[in-house]
């Protein structure tokens, strides 16, 4: 048999089993095969993508409850310091306050001793005065007939008292 | 290193079968023809034949026979097992295998005038005998992956094959990924079964071919007439899904206009690459199975022609053809996958070529 010689009856044979391998793994053999290769592969890629984004939004909670926590820290920080702030406001307040009352008492203390003072001033004034004159009655009645005497004594007295 | 123990112990047997085979071609005509004929054991073994020759037990020949289907130019149709031949040495209803001629090796029918002409053969051979086991094998092993992904269409995510399954998973997919996508491009998925088949049917049918036992040995891939239709196939599927700018680029190519008005050179080059774009592939898996096939043969061939050497020689070459022995048949395992790859990468780049679409316009646009 010529080897380069095609025989016709295994080209017959040939185009016939061929043929029909062809035709039977074209319909029910390979387009199924890459058909469900292709569907795992976009399966694949499609769980990938959700575990991407499954990641993505578990990080992002993550961060906003940091974010949170953080916040409420400084929220603590911010109202212990305004309270603490009031709280020496008050006192303070509370201090001036009384100092002011305080001032105003001792104030009021202050005047009406001077008033008192006043008063009693005057009051010793006149005593003294009526005294004096009372004094000055007697010693008059007394050293009456020594008149230049008397009437020096008297001035020395007078200018003494009014001292 | 199992598989190295599997190739000594294929490769033991093909001695075995050769040796047989081989011996009483030496012995029976004592002394006047003690020659082994190398070249013709090896178109023997290489080519076609009515009955699936195993082995001679003494002067005996143990083969399988094979149906032969003919229809005869005054008899009409006739079916009969190719053991009424006798292997070559009878006739039948008529028809008898040439022994010589430029029939030689075929069955010729003897008319009543005497002439001898060749009827229509549709005789199932050994070729064509090892081609239909070889396609029942694959269509089995190819819709049994195919259902075992049926079977799961409806949840892509239980659908992660294991072994022999995910084996010829990962062989489709690197054809699909490696070669079929990026050679043919947009338009691949319309290609895809037919070139897959092809790949499929080269590599299944050269492994085969390798097997030296039954079902396999036969050289199918090395024959012409198959690799002739498998590049018919390729030429009808280039050439009936081109696109109109194919046929313009094959007609009216984009060459300075004297290479096409006058005489029209650069269409009949292109033209005739047409022709040669399959015939190439058709000679290149042709030649290099058939080479392959002939090299080990003839390797092999070597320990018993070297027996009238005496026995140190004989023994020296008999270590060294099995040592090459065993080396080419890893490189024919190779080569069976190469050749299977190469044909369908090129009949995806002529497909690609093939569908191509106006590229010449935005060149003319730059060059004004």
């Amino acid at each position: 048999m010529s080897l380069l010689t095609p025989d016709p009856g295994l080209l017959f044979w040939m185009l016939v089993s061929f043929g029909i391998v062809f035709f039977v793994l074209a319909k029910y053999g390979f387009p199924i095969i890459v058909k469900m290769v292709d569907e795992r592969k976009a399966y694949i890629d499609r769980s990938l993508e959700s575990a991407r984004q499954a990641t993505e939004r578990l990080q992002g909670i993550q961060e906003e409850s940091e974010r949170i926590l953080a916040e409420a820290r400084e929220e603590q920080v911010r109202i212990l310091k305004e309270t603490n702030e009031m709280r020496v406001k008050i006192i303070n307040d509370a201090k001036d306050l009384a100092h002011l009352e305080t001032g105003k008492i001792m104030e009021e203390a202050k005047r009406s001793i001077q008033k008192e003072k006043e008063t009693a001033m005057r009051d010793i004034h006149s005593q003294i005065a009526a005294l004096s004159i009372s004094i000055a009655e007697k010693i008059l009645r007394k050293n009456l007939d020594n008149k230049p005497a008397q009437l020096d004594l008297a001035n020395k007295l007078l200018q003494e008292i009014s001292n | 290193m199992s598989d190295l123990i599997q190739k000594t112990t294929v490769l033991f047997l093909l001695f075995l079968f050769v040796g047989i085979n081989a011996s009483p071609a030496e012995t029976p005509p004592a002394e006047e023809n003690t020659e082994l004929n190398v070249s013709e054991l090896i178109l023997e073994h290489v080519g076609d034949g009515y009955d699936w020759h195993i082995t001679n037990l003494g002067h005996n020949p143990v083969s399988i026979p094979l149906p032969v289907i003919v229809k005869g130019k005054e008899s009409g149709w006739h079916l009969f097992l190719s053991s009424a031949f006798h292997h070559g040495h009878a006739s039948c209803k008529g028809f008898s295998i040439a022994q010589e001629g430029p029939y030689k090796g075929k069955i010729i029918e003897t008319l009543a005038t005497g002439d001898e002409v060749r009827p229509w053969d549709f005789s199932l051979t050994k070729n064509a005998t090892s081609l239909l086991l070889s396609s029942i094998i694959l269509i089995i092993l190819i819709v049994s992956c195919a259902n075992w992904y049926r079977k799961r269409q409806e949840n892509p995510e239980n659908c992660s094959p294991k072994g022999f399954v995910a084996f010829v998973e990962l062989v489709i997919m690197s054809i699909v990924d490696g070669v079929i996508k990026p050679c043919i491009g947009k338009n691949y998925k319309r290609y895809t079964p037919y070139l897959l088949t092809v790949f499929f049917f080269i590599i299944f049918n050269n492994l085969l071919g390798l097997i030296p036992l039954f079902p396999g040995g036969a050289n199918v891939t090395g024959n012409i007439a198959i690799t002739c239709v498998l590049a018919l196939f390729t030429f009808a599927m280039v050439n009936i899904f081109g696109t109109k700018e194919y046929w313009k680029e094959i007609f009216w190519p984009d060459v300075p206009a004297w290479l096409k008005v006058p005489v029209p050179i650069m269409p009949a080059v292109e033209f005739l690459g047409i022709f040669t774009k399959p015939f190439a592939l058709m000679i290149r898996l042709f030649a290099s199975i058939l080479s392959g096939h002939a090299l080990i043969l003839g390797l092999t061939c070597m320990v018993f022609l070297t027996v009238r050497l005496g026995v140190f020689m004989n023994t020296g070459m008999t270590v060294f053809a099995v040592i090459l022995t065993v080396f080419s048949d890893c490189v024919e395992l190779l080569v069976a996958y190469i050749q299977a790859y190469v044909f369908t990468m090129l009949s995806a780049v002529y497909i690609g070529l093939s569908q191509v679409e106006a590229h010449h316009k935005p060149k003319s646009e730059k060059s004004r």
